[in-house]
């Protein structure tokens, strides 16, 4: 009998919401972190004295039963806060403002069209929902959860009616370019609309993959295209205090070197692991929400995995395309033609322009026009900066992992003056509000935070590395070719975003 | 059309490091291709090579085979977490047969590893599998691996008087070679590496040394084995030796499973009755669970060798369970007339739960065009069909002293 029934390598959102799980079944749990502070890329950072943010800088669905199950309310967590609107920027001031099912600034046309969309893309939504929690079962082995899940999906299907099934069996995997060309005219709303499909992908609005799958992910929850005002910092609080009320033990500042392997009856096990300082701490069983090729290949390591096995967890596709960008301002920015700057507001003109964007990326360049969603999360967490002052959060989209010529201060700080003209053009005053500024590139997010390529969801969101096959067969449903080692992050289905999905999916597995 | 047009770009097999001796012993011109080299099925007449390699001695041309340098710290667990036997209990200068598989336990090949140094081996195989290596390699960081197929002339020297003619050669000491070792040897100012190993279950060894020294490693054997029935032999030859010594060969006893296209007709090492080169004991290797669960469950087809009654060899013949030929119960994979056992031998599949029961093979022939059947009863054989004392003794019996 070991001290522990389990231990969790990393204290992400999902690594909490797994430990939280399996300490409420009865499970002694040690929960191990590398870094001194919990939430992973929802960590909170002290990018400039007094100013915090975290690199997930937003909530847009994040699972009810979650939040129920691990009595997130009690512990500060409001599920329930207000959805911000999402506005896309325009440099005439004409800016599009969707909020609730409401949309303001575009044509008639526009409008009715968005409606109508809405409802369809909600009712997709529904019906791959119950999926986002449960175990997507291999194919082929015609076990009853097998047939049961794919009867389910089937059934679901099936009960929308038949024009509803035929058109979201054809734009499953349709380019988010061609859904919007479809239904909508304004070029500032079809950029806007396709952003919650691409967002933290290495896909363009004409890439056909899996940017559907993706939107219908994140518009699951009651706001569509928005995001919650409840802060990041809050949600990590509460899973972090829930977590230890449960029983959960988390020690931070305590990295992994390596996951011990021993022999069992039937195969390898893992047995425990050991940390950088060579502690070493045994378990029954030992769960990873380290990304995929970082558990397999670092903290395993080859030699206890099978060639194929190994070359396809090598071949995982997980170079990170998002850029993040601080600011600390003295006062909260004035948005021309904007009331207020609450919300998260787009800087993406149109879809061409977010396509050149990646197509730059592609070749290893940064865009001379960046695409970007801007949050100022102080406005509604006032512990986030000094009284008055605020914090810019900025995702930018398509900034590549290798940059042709390599990233070196001279290159860093052109782009981060390129990034605040940018915002400027909006924003005219801004430049003189800024205290201090911070570039994270992919490859800082890979070094500071431990995880591969910088990537948000740890390998890419495609229908090659998902469902079934997330992160790949023989590491899929939250197993692995070892035994007793399991995988609970973003690298499992349903992927990343601050949803809780793997954790929870990993956690009724492990209990099973 | 001139020739040049038709030339596929210039596509040319390559010429061995041996080519210009053996194209002059090739009278009939009887060249096929292996591993891009330019390879002869026979020199003169297959039948006399054998029985060369059965009495006298042969030469057979390794340079097609594929080399592989394999150095580094990592080199050694890189290599054991590649095949399945323990090359971890192997010493320097020691040679292992060795066979790899899939992931899930299928046979990709067999082949030879050399220990070469603690960090440095070479390993020898007959397709290549670079891809499959560099694959294997991913991971371990203080590993390299060298194609030098096309960097060593390699020539295997088979037969009960391979071992005098490298005496007269002047190889002081090869007697104490033993089987499976590798032992260096002063040659032309130069080192000669040789090896007692071969394809032909007889006494026999192969040399290796640099390409620049091929031709005249050709001519000091030829000289030394004037009066020892020295000859090269070709593919067939080597085929007939190598069923009478029950070797697997690709194409015929397994299919290899990186090439293989429909479930489960590749093998594994169970099936090919090479159980004794897994071991469950050492650390992980590629394919252990599927191999682990295949032991347990036992392996569906068993390689078995057959002596088959009458002269009509059985290639491709079914194997059946009684005379009518009602219940089917494998296939033979290499057939032929032994002249030196004086028995018409056969390696097959079998399917494992028959095997203890009668096995009859339906075999077709002909005879002045004309086509006939016949149903013959099998016995199987447990040991090889070939297997003289001197293959495996020390010194080998028979060689001068």
């Amino acid at each position: 009998m070991h001290r522990y029934n389990s231990i969790i390598i990393g204290a992400g959102h999902n690594g909490m919401v797994c430990a939280n799980y399996l300490a409420r079944s009865g499970q002694k749990v040690l929960l191990l972190e590398s870094s001194d502070s919990v939430g992973g890329l929802a960590s909170v950072r002290e990018f400039h004295p007094e100013f915090k943010t975290s690199i997930a800088h937003s909530i847009s669905y994040f699972s009810e039963k979650v939040a129920r199950d691990l009595n997130l309310k009690k512990h500060g967590f409001n599920l329930d806060a207000a959805p911000l609107p999402t506005i896309g920027l325009s440099a005439d001031t004409n800016h599009i403002v969707l909020q609730g099912g409401r949309i303001s600034g575009v044509a008639n046309d526009d409008e009715q069209s968005y409606g109508k969309y809405l409802e369809l893309i909600q009712r997709f939504a529904n019906m791959v929902k119950p999926f986002w929690l449960q175990t997507v079962p291999p194919i082929g082995n015609n076990s009853l959860p097998e047939i049961m899940s794919y009867a389910h999906l089937g059934m679901n299907m099936r009960l929308m009616g038949k024009a509803d099934m035929r058109e979201f069996l054809r734009i499953l995997t349709l380019p988010m370019r061609d859904l919007m060309d479809e239904n909508f005219d304004n070029e500032i709303l079809k950029a806007m609309l396709s952003w919650d499909g691409l967002i933290g992908s290495k896909l363009a609005p004409r890439s056909p993959n899996h940017s559907l799958i993706t939107l219908l992910l994140r518009m699951s929850g009651p706001t569509a295209h928005q995001v919650s005002s409840a802060s990041v910092k809050t949600l990590i609080e509460a899973l972090h205090s829930s977590a230890s009320a449960s029983g959960v033990e988390i020690r931070t500042g305590a990295p992994v070197a390596e996951i011990v392997i021993g022999d069992g009856a039937e195969g390898l096990l893992a047995t425990g692991v050991k940390l950088d300082t060579g502690e070493q701490i045994e378990a029954d069983c030992v769960i990873s929400s380290a990304d995929p090729k970082k558990t397999f290949l670092d903290l395993v390591g080859v030699q206890h995995l099978e060639i194929g096995f190994t070359n396809r967890i090598r071949r995982l596709r997980a170079d990170g395309y998002v850029a993040k960008f601080h600011l600390a301002l003295k006062e909260l920015p004035e948005f021309s033609g904007l009331d207020s700057p609450d919300g998260r507001l787009l800087i993406a003109p149109d879809m061409d322009v977010i396509e050149f964007a990646y197509d730059d990326a592609k070749y290893g360049h940064c865009s001379m026009v960046p695409v970007m969603e801007i949050v100022i999360p102080s406005i509604h967490d006032e512990t986030l900066a000094p009284a008055g002052q605020h914090v810019l959060s900025a995702h930018v989209m398509y900034v590549p992992r290798y940059l042709q010529g390599g990233w070196d201060d001279q290159v860093r700080e052109a782009y981060t003056q390129l990034l605040i003209d940018t915002i400027a053009k909006y924003a005219p005053g801004i430049r003189e509000q800024i205290l201090h500024h911070e570039l994270l590139i992919p490859a800082d997010l890979e070094r500071e935070y431990g995880v591969t390529g910088g990537h948000w969801h740890h390998s890419e969101l495609s229908l090659d590395q998902s469902l079934m096959m997330r992160p790949t067969y023989g590491a899929a449903q939250y197993q692995t070719p070892i035994g007793g080692l399991h995988l609970c992050g973003a690298g499992c289905h349903p992927g990343g975003g601050l949803m809780g999905g793997a954790g929870h999916n990993a956690a009724q597995e492990i209990l099973k | 059309m001139t020739s040049e047009q038709f030339d596929f770009s210039r596509e040319q097999l390559k010429r061995s490091h041996f080519h210009p001796r053996q194209a002059a012993f090739n009278v009939r011109d009887a060249w096929s291709a292996w591993n891009g080299y330019k390879f002869a099925d026979c020199y003169y007449d297959a039948e006399y090579e054998y029985f060369c390699v059965r009495n006298t001695c042969g030469t057979y041309d390794i340079c097609p085979m594929q080399k592989y340098n394999i150095k580094g710290r990592d080199a050694e667990v890189m290599l054991n977490r590649m095949v399945t036997r323990d090359i971890t209990k192997s010493r320097v200068n020691r040679v292992s047969y060795v066979v790899w598989c899939t992931d899930e336990g299928r046979l990709i090949d067999d082949g030879t590893i050399f220990k070469l140094a603690d960090d440095e081996f070479m390993l020898v195989c007959g397709s290549p599998c670079t891809a499959w290596l560099e694959k294997s390699a991913f991971g371990f960081k203080e590993v390299t691996i060298t194609d030098v197929s096309d960097e060593i002339a390699a020539l295997a020297l088979q037969g009960p008087t391979s071992c005098t003619v490298l005496r007269k050669m002047g190889l002081d000491g090869i007697t104490k070679v033993k089987p499976f070792n590798i032992s260096y040897f002063p040659f032309q100012g130069e080192s000669l590496m040789v090896s007692r190993t071969g394809f032909s279950g007889d006494l026999g060894y192969e040399l290796w040394v640099k390409p620049e020294q091929a031709l005249e490693l050709w001519d000091a054997l030829y000289a030394a084995g004037a009066n020892y029935g020295i000859h090269p032999f070709g593919e067939t030859a080597t085929n007939m030796a190598r069923i009478e010594a029950g070797f697997i060969m690709p194409g015929f006893e397994f299919n290899e499973a990186l090439k293989t296209v429909h479930f489960e007709h590749d093998q594994t090492p169970f099936e090919l009755n090479l159980g004794w080169l897994v071991d469950f004991k050492k650390s992980h290797f590629n394919g252990r669970s599927a191999l682990l669960a295949e032991q347990t469950r036992g392996a569906r087809f068993t390689l078995t060798k057959l002596d088959i009654e009458g002269n009509k060899t059985a290639e491709g013949s079914f194997l059946y369970g009684n005379k009518q030929c009602s219940l089917e119960i494998g296939y033979v994979t290499s057939a032929m007339w032994s002249p030196a056992v004086k028995a018409n031998i056969a390696l097959a599949m079998i399917k494992t739960e028959y095997l203890g029961g009668n096995i009859w093979a339906e075999i077709y022939y002909e005879k002045e065009l004309r086509q006939y059947s016949k149903v013959a009863r099998c016995e199987v054989k447990e040991k090889p069909f070939w297997m003289p004392a001197r293959a495996r003794a020390n010194p080998p019996a028979g060689s001068l002293v």
